[in-house]
C-alpha cells in the first residue's frame, strides 16, 4: 500500500506542474459546456422564404402572414417570377420557396381543395426536415382556422376537427440545454479519465523512465493502481465542476439523486481508464496513443447519442452501441437528472457497465508486462 | 563453493527472431567485483544486461543473480538489484529531493530512511542547494551522477550501469568513477558496459563481447599480456577487427 501511496504522490505531483494540466481541468469544461450547449441548438429560427404569390387573395395573404409570424421563418423575398424565386435557392438565399398558385383561394371554395408546392433547399438534410416540419405545420393550423371559419357558414357540413397537443415530458420546454449539457458531461469525463491516463503511462514510455520502474520491485497493480487513480478523481471532480457550472449558468435541473450519476460515472470511469491503459500498453509514443484514443473518442461522441439519438440510427448502427460505454453513461446521466430514474430504472446499466470495466481492464491488464 | 558469486550465467542466450542477440553467453562476477562489460555497439551487451534486470525474458540459457533465479525469482532479484540504463530516467519535471523520494520510497525505505539517504546523498554529491531544482535543470554530468546515486539508494548487491558516462567531461566522469569505487568498497557489485577503454582499465575484470559471444574474459593487465598489446584500445581493437 505504500508503494502506490508513493507512486501517487508523484503524480500528482506531476499532474499539477505540467502546465497544460489546470487549464484542461478548469477552462474545458466550461469552454465546452457554454459553447457546445449553446451552439449544438437543434432548433432552428430565421429560415428565410422566397413567397411566389401567384393568387393575390385574402387567404393566400392570410396565409403567408401566419408563416411569417412564426419565429422560424423570415421573408428573404416576395415575387410573382419563380425563376427568381429558384435562383435564391440556387444561391442558397432562401431556404424555402412557398408557391402559393393562382385560384387559391376560388378552388378552395369551390373544390374545398387547393395545392400549394413547398420547395426546400435539402442540402443540410436536418434543417431542410425542419423547416419542411415547421412549414407544414403552420400550413396545417392555417388550414384548421379556415376550416373553422367556414363552420361558422355551413354548420351542417363542417368537418370534424382533431387537435392534437403536445406536451414534452421530462423537459417540457425542450431546452435543448438541458439533453445537451449531460451529454457534454458524459464526453469530458471520457477524455479526462481515458485518455489523459493512457497518454500519462505511454509518456513513461517514451521518457524510458518505465524501464527504470521495470527494475524495482513495483508490482504491476500498485503500478497500475497509482497511474489510473489520479485520473479516477479528478475526471470525478470534473463532473462535479461540470455539474455546478451546468447548475450556475443554464440552471441544469435534477431530478434525480445526484448520488446515482456519481456512483455511475465511478463505475463507468473504472471501464474507461482501463480502455486508457489498453491503448497504452500496444502504444509506444504519445502521439500513437493520441490517435488511437482520438479514434475512439470520435466513435464514443457520434455513436453516443451525445448529437444523433440512438433510436433513429440504423439498425446495425445502434448494435454497434450496444458496445460503446459512452453511450450507456450519456444516457444514464439524462435518465437521472431529467427523467429522476433510480435504482430500478437503471440497474442494468450499472449490470452492463461493470462487465464492461471487468473485460476491458482483464484484457488490459493481461496485456501489460513489465518485460519487453 | 567457498566464493561468493553475484552473477553466475550458463549458455544465456535471446534471440529475435533469426537475430541471435546474446549466443550462449557464460560467466561469473563474484561479489563486489567491478565488472566491465566491452562490445562494440550492436555486440549484445545491452540485450544481456536487460535479461540480467529482468526487462528481457531470456530465449533459453539460466542466470542467477545474488543467487536467485532470474526467471522465478524476478522479485527477489529486483529488490537486490539497481539499475541505470542508457537512457537518462529521472524525472525531468520533478525535483531532485522529489525523485529521490519517488525511488526511496518504491524500494520501501522507512521516512525515516528516506530522510537520511537524502540528506547523505545531497551532502555526497554536493547538491545540497539544487535539492529543490527541476532534475530538467541540471548539467548533464550531475544527472549522472544522481541517476547513479539514486540506482543505489536501497543498497542493492549488484548494480548495473549501462554506457553510464555517455557524453560526459572527463572530470565529470572521473567523479563519477569515484562513486563507483566508493559503492564496490562497499561491497556493491558493479557491472557496467562502457565504450571508453581508460574506464576498462578501472575495471577488476573485464569480458570483451563480438558478435554476442564473449571472446575474451579477464583482468585487464592479463588480457593485455595475452594478446601482447600496450593498451586495452590494441586489445578491444584485435578482437573486433577478428571479427571482419
Amino acid at each position: 500500500m505504500r508503494t502506490i501511496f508513493f507512486i501517487l504522490q508523484k503524480e500528482f505531483l506531476q499532474i499539477f506542474r505540467n502546465r497544460s494540466m489546470l487549464p484542461i481541468i478548469f477552462v474545458v469544461p466550461v469552454v465546452q459546456l457554454l459553447v457546445l450547449s449553446f451552439a449544438a441548438n437543434y432548433e432552428i429560427k430565421n429560415l428565410t422564404v422566397d413567397i411566389i404569390d401567384q393568387d393575390g387573395s385574402t387567404w393566400s395573404r392570410q396565409l403567408r402572414d401566419k408563416l411569417l409570424a412564426s419565429d422560424y421563418f423570415s421573408l428573404y423575398r416576395q415575387t410573382y417570377d419563380p425563376k427568381e424565386a429558384y435562383n435564391d435557392l440556387a444561391m442558397d438565399r432562401a431556404d424555402l420557396v412557398l408557391t402559393i398558385p393562382p385560384h387559391f383561394e376560388r378552388d378552395l371554395v369551390r373544390e374545398d381543395e387547393a395545392s400549394l408546392q413547398m420547395m426546400v433547399n435539402a442540402i443540410n438534410g436536418s434543417k431542410a426536415g425542419l423547416a419542411a416540419g415547421y412549414a407544414s405545420s403552420i400550413i396545417g393550423s392555417f388550414n384548421r382556422q379556415i376550416r373553422l371559419d367556414w363552420l361558422a357558414l355551413d354548420e351542417d357540413n363542417g368537418p370534424a376537427r382533431i387537435a392534437v397537443d403536445f406536451r414534452y415530458w421530462y423537459n417540457p420546454d425542450m431546452n435543448y440545454k438541458y439533453f445537451m449539457v449531460p451529454g457534454i458531461l458524459g464526453v469530458l469525463v471520457t477524455l479526462i479519465g481515458g485518455f489523459l491516463s493512457g497518454m500519462n503511462i505511454v509518456k513513461e514510455k517514451e521518457m524510458g523512465t518505465i524501464e527504470q520502474l521495470n527494475v524495482t520491485p513495483i508490482r504491476k497493480f500498485h503500478f497500475i493502481t497509482g497511474k489510473l487513480l489520479p485520473f479516477w478523481i479528478i475526471a470525478l471532480f470534473e463532473l462535479a465542476f461540470g455539474l455546478l457550472v451546468g447548475k450556475l449558468v443554464f440552471g441544469l435541473p435534477v431530478v434525480g439523486n445526484i448520488g446515482w450519476v456519481f456512483l455511475y460515472a465511478a463505475v463507468y470511469l473504472l471501464a474507461i481508464l482501463g480502455l486508457g491503459l489498453l491503448i497504452s500498453t500496444f502504444t509506444d509514443t504519445q502521439q500513437q496513443s493520441m490517435f488511437i484514443s482520438w479514434f475512439f473518442l470520435i466513435i464514443f461522441i457520434l455513436m453516443g447519442g451525445l448529437f444523433t439519438p440512438v433510436e433513429s440510427m440504423p439498425e446495425w448502427a445502434q448494435q454497434i452501441t450496444l458496445f460503446n460505454p459512452a453511450a450507456y453513461f450519456i444516457k444514464v446521466i439524462r435518465m437521472v437528472m431529467l427523467k429522476g430514474s433510480g435504482w430500478e430504472d437503471i440497474r442494468y446499466y450499472f449490470g452492463i457497465m461493470f462487465v464492461f470495466a471487468a473485460v476491458i481492464n482483464g484484457v488490459a491488464i493481461w496485456n501489460y508486462r513489465k518485460t519487453v | 563453493m567457498s566464493k561468493q558469486y553475484a552473477i553466475v550465467t550458463k549458455a544465456l542466450t535471446k534471440r529475435f527472431g533469426h537475430f541471435t542477440a546474446t549466443d550462449a553467453i557464460t560467466f561469473e562476477v563474484e561479489q563486489g567485483e567491478i565488472f566491465g562489460f566491452l562490445g562494440a555497439n550492436g555486440a549484445g551487451k545491452t540485450t544481456a544486461m536487460r535479461m540480467l534486470c529482468g526487462l528481457l525474458t531470456p530465449t533459453s540459457g539460466e542466470a542467477t543473480i545474488a543467487g536467485y533465479d532470474i526467471y522465478k525469482q524476478t522479485e527477489q532479484v529486483k529488490k537486490r538489484i539497481g539499475y541505470m540504463s542508457q537512457k537518462f530516467s529521472l524525472y525531468e519535471d520533478l525535483t531532485v529531493k522529489e525523485n529521490i523520494r519517488f525511488y526511496a520510497g518504491i524500494y520501501g525505505l522507512s521516512n525515516q530512511q528516506i530522510k537520511e539517504k537524502t540528506a547523505e546523498l545531497l551532502r555526497k554529491l554536493q547538491m545540497e542547494k539544487e535539492g529543490g531544482q527541476l532534475v530538467s535543470s541540471l548539467p548533464l554530468g550531475w544527472k549522472q551522477k544522481l541517476s547513479f546515486s539514486i540506482a543505489v539508494i536501497h543498497d542493492p548487491s549488484i548494480v548495473f550501469l549501462d554506457e553510464p558516462t555517455g557524453g560526459v567531461d572527463p572530470i565529470t566522469r572521473r567523479q563519477f568513477w569515484d562513486l563507483i569505487y566508493e559503492a564496490a568498497d562497499r561491497g556493491v557489485t558493479i557491472f557496467v558496459t562502457t565504450h571508453y577503454m581508460d574506464e576498462a582499465e578501472y575495471c577488476n575484470r573485464i569480458s570483451i563481447m563480438v558478435d554476442g559471444k564473449i571472446k575474451a574474459l579477464d583482468t585487464p593487465r592479463k588480457l593485455k599480456e595475452q594478446f601482447n598489446a600496450d593498451s586495452m584500445n590494441d586489445v578491444f581493437l584485435q578482437l573486433a577487427r577478428a571479427k571482419s
